[in-house]
C-alpha cells in the first residue's frame, strides 16, 4: 500500500519513527495549547506533566488509576469467562442462536451510558455496578466476535479431520479450538478497548475514585490541566494493553496466513 | 484394462441425491452405477454442476444419498471411514500445525503416537520429498507443497481408496504436471484404489485407467472410457497419438455437456 518504497522513509527505523511521531503530537499539542480558541481546552505540556505531582499530593493518581484498573480488569475478565461458553453455544446450537443473536444485536448499540442508571437501581453504587457495566459491554462485543469467528472456521478442516478418522471430541479439541483462536484474540482486542470506552459510563455510578470519575469531576469545576494529564492516562492504559496482546497473539496465533500488515 | 476379473472394491448402486434448495428441489445425481476395482485409477470429467464433488463426498461418506448406496469392500458406506481417504482441491492443511504434525494427525488417529508417529510422518514426507520442510508451518509452502503434504497425510492414514476433488485444480500448469508425474509414480509403488476428479480432460487421461464421463442435470454417468495407455506413463505420452485421440474423443464428449449446461 506504499505509496512508492525504497525512499529515505523505508529506512528509517520503525522505533525512531515512534519517536518522530511522538514529538510532531508534542508539536500539535504545544500549537494547540497556544491558539487562543483551543488555549482553554489544552493546557500546555509542562502544565499537564506538572499535573502529575499536583494529583500524586493530593493522593488521588494512583488511587484513582488502581480503581478504574480493578474495575476494567474484572469486569473485562467475567465479561470474556462468560462470551466463550456462550458464544461457541450460539454457534454450536441453532435454537441457542436464534434467541440469542437479536438480544446481543439490539443491546449492543445501546451507549452503555443510558443504561448504567437502571444497574444502579438494582446493584446499588460502588464497585459492583462498575464491574456489571464493563462485563455487559465486553461480554456483548467479544460474544458477538467470538462467535461470528466460529461459524466462519473453515468447513473443510471439519471435513478433512472427519475423514481422516477423528471423532466429535478431536474435533472440538483439536479443530474447532486451535481454528477459532484467531477469533478469539480479535475478540479480546475489541473487549480491552469496549472496557475502556466504557470506563466513563461505568464509574458515573457513584464511585469513590477513578480515572472516569475524576475526569466527570474536574469536568465540573472546569479544571482542565489535570483532566487532559488524566484522559492521556487511559490513552496510555490502552497502548499498553494493546502491546500486550499483540504479543500473546503473535505467539499464539503465527501460524496464520495473511498476517504482516 | 480394467479386467472383470478384479474384485469390486467399490460399487455404486443407483445412487441418486436431491438437495432441497430454497429454489425448490434440486437433483444432483440420477441413476449413478459404477463399480470401482481394488487398485484401480479412475478418473472423472465433466461440466462443473454435473455432481463429480456430490459423487465423491457421498463415496467419501460425508454425504447420504436420497436413495440408492455405495457399498465398500461389500459393507454398505453409512458415514466417514478410514479406509477411505480424501484430498480437498482447497489442501485444508492445519494451519495451526507444522507439516510433520499435520501428517502425525492422521496417523494419531490411527493410535500412533509420540515418537514413533514423529519417525512414520517423516516416512510419509519422504514420500513427496517434503522431510525437509517438516517443521514449516503450511503458510510457508507453495500451493503445490501444500497439496503434496495433503497428499502425504492422506497416505499416512493408510486408506484403501483414495478419493481426489480436483487436487490439483487450482495449481499453475507446471506445478501440476509435476505432481501427476509423482502422483504417478506413488501410485505405480504403492498401489491403491484411487477416484479422481478432474477438469482437465489430458490430467484423467494421463492418470486414469479408465475415465467417467459425467453429464449434468441431473448427474449421470454419461461414458466410461479405457485409456488403454500402458504404464508408466510421461510427459513422452502425451505426445502419442493414441492419447490424442482419446483426448479428442473425450473432450469432445465433455463440450457437448458443457454446451447443454450453458443452454
Amino acid at each position: 500500500m506504499n505509496k512508492k518504497s525504497g525512499g529515505l522513509a523505508d529506512r528509517i527505523p520503525t522505533k525512531v519513527w515512534l519517536l518522530i511521531s511522538l514529538a510532531a503530537a508534542l508539536i500539535v499539542w504545544t500549537i494547540l495549547s497556544i491558539i487562543p480558541v483551543t488555549s482553554r481546552s489544552f493546557p500546555n505540556v509542562i502544565v499537564t506533566i506538572q499535573q502529575i505531582k499536583v494529583m500524586y499530593d493530593r493522593g488521588v493518581l494512583l488511587t484513582d488509576i488502581g480503581s478504574s484498573l480493578i474495575s476494567v480488569g474484572a469486569g473485562y475478565v467475567i465479561g470474556f469467562v462468560i462470551s466463550l461458553p456462550v458464544a461457541i453455544l450460539m454457534a454450536w446450537y441453532v435454537p441457542v442462536r436464534n434467541i440469542l443473536q437479536p438480544w446481543i444485536s439490539f443491546i449492543r448499540n445501546i451507549p452503555p451510558l443510558a443504561y448504567v442508571p437502571l444497574i444502579v437501581l438494582s446493584a446499588g453504587i460502588g464497585r459492583r455496578p462498575q464491574i456489571i457495566t464493563i462485563t455487559i459491554a465486553t461480554f456483548l462485543i467479544m460474544c458477538i466476535t467470538i462467535y461470528q469467528g466460529v461459524m466462519n472456521i473453515d468447513e473443510t478442516l471439519i471435513r478433512a479431520a472427519r475423514v481422516l478418522g477423528a471423532k466429535d471430541r478431536d474435533i472440538f479439541i483439536r479443530v474447532i479450538a486451535p481454528a477459532s483462536l484467531p477469533f478469539i484474540m480479535t475478540a479480546i482486542r475489541l473487549g480491552a478497548s469496549t472496557a475502556l470506552t466504557t470506563l466513563i459510563a461505568a464509574e458515573s455510578t457513584g464511585a469513590m475514585a477513578g480515572l472516569g470519575m475524576r475526569i466527570r469531576t474536574l469536568n465540573s469545576n472546569f479544571d482542565t490541566d489535570p483532566m487532559l494529564l488524566y484522559i492521556i492516562i487511559i490513552g496510555i492504559i490502552g497502548l499498553i494493553i494493546e502491546k500486550v496482546i499483540d504479543f500473546a497473539e503473535r505467539k499464539l496465533t503465527g501460524w496464520q496466513e495473511k498476517r504482516e500488515a | 484394462m480394467a479386467g472383470e476379473t478384479r474384485s469390486v472394491k467399490v460399487k455404486i448402486d443407483n445412487v441418486k441425491m436431491i438437495f432441497n434448495t430454497r429454489k425448490g428441489q434440486m437433483t444432483a445425481l440420477n441413476g449413478v452405477n459404477l463399480d470401482i476395482h481394488e487398485n484401480e485409477f479412475i478418473t472423472v470429467v465433466g461440466p462443473s454442476g454435473c455432481g463429480k464433488s456430490t459423487l465423491l463426498n457421498i463415496i467419501a461418506g460425508l454425504l447420504q444419498p436420497s436413495s440408492g448406496e455405495v457399498l465398500c469392500n461389500g459393507q454398505k458406506v453409512e458415514g466417514v471411514g478410514r479406509e477411505r481417504g480424501v484430498v480437498f482441491q482447497q489442501y485444508a492443511l492445519f494451519p495451526w500445525l507444522t507439516v510433520k504434525k499435520n501428517v502425525c494427525f492422521a496417523l494419531e488417529m490411527r493410535g500412533i503416537k509420540g515418537a514413533e508417529a514423529e519417525k512414520e510422518a517423516m516416512r510419509y514426507l519422504q514420500m513427496v520429498d517434503l522431510e525437509k520442510f517438516a517443521d514449516h508451518y503450511p503458510k510457508e509452502l507453495s500451493g503445490g507443497m501444500k497439496q503434496r503434504v495433503a497428499i502425504a497425510r492422506a497416505y499416512a492414514a493408510e486408506p484403501e481408496i483414495l478419493l481426489m476433488d480436483e487436487p490439483f485444480g487450482a495449481l499453475d500448469a507446471q506445478t501440476r504436471t509435476q505432481l501427476q508425474t509423482d502422483l504417478l509414480n506413488t501410485w505405480e509403488k504403492k498401489q491403491k484404489t484411487c477416484f479422481f476428479i478432474t477438469h482437465d480432460v489430458e490430467e484423467a487421461i494421463i492418470l486414469g485407467q479408465r475415465c467417467v464421463i459425467m453429464s449434468a442435470r441431473p448427474g449421470r454417468i454419461k461414458k466410461i472410457i479405457d485409456i488403454d495407455i500402458p504404464y508408466p506413463r510421461t510427459q513422452e505420452t502425451r505426445m502419442s497419438p493414441r492419447f490424442n485421440e482419446l483426448k479428442n474423443e473425450i473432450w469432445g464428449e465433455v463440450y457437448k455437456e458443457y454446451l447443454e449446461v450453458r443452454k
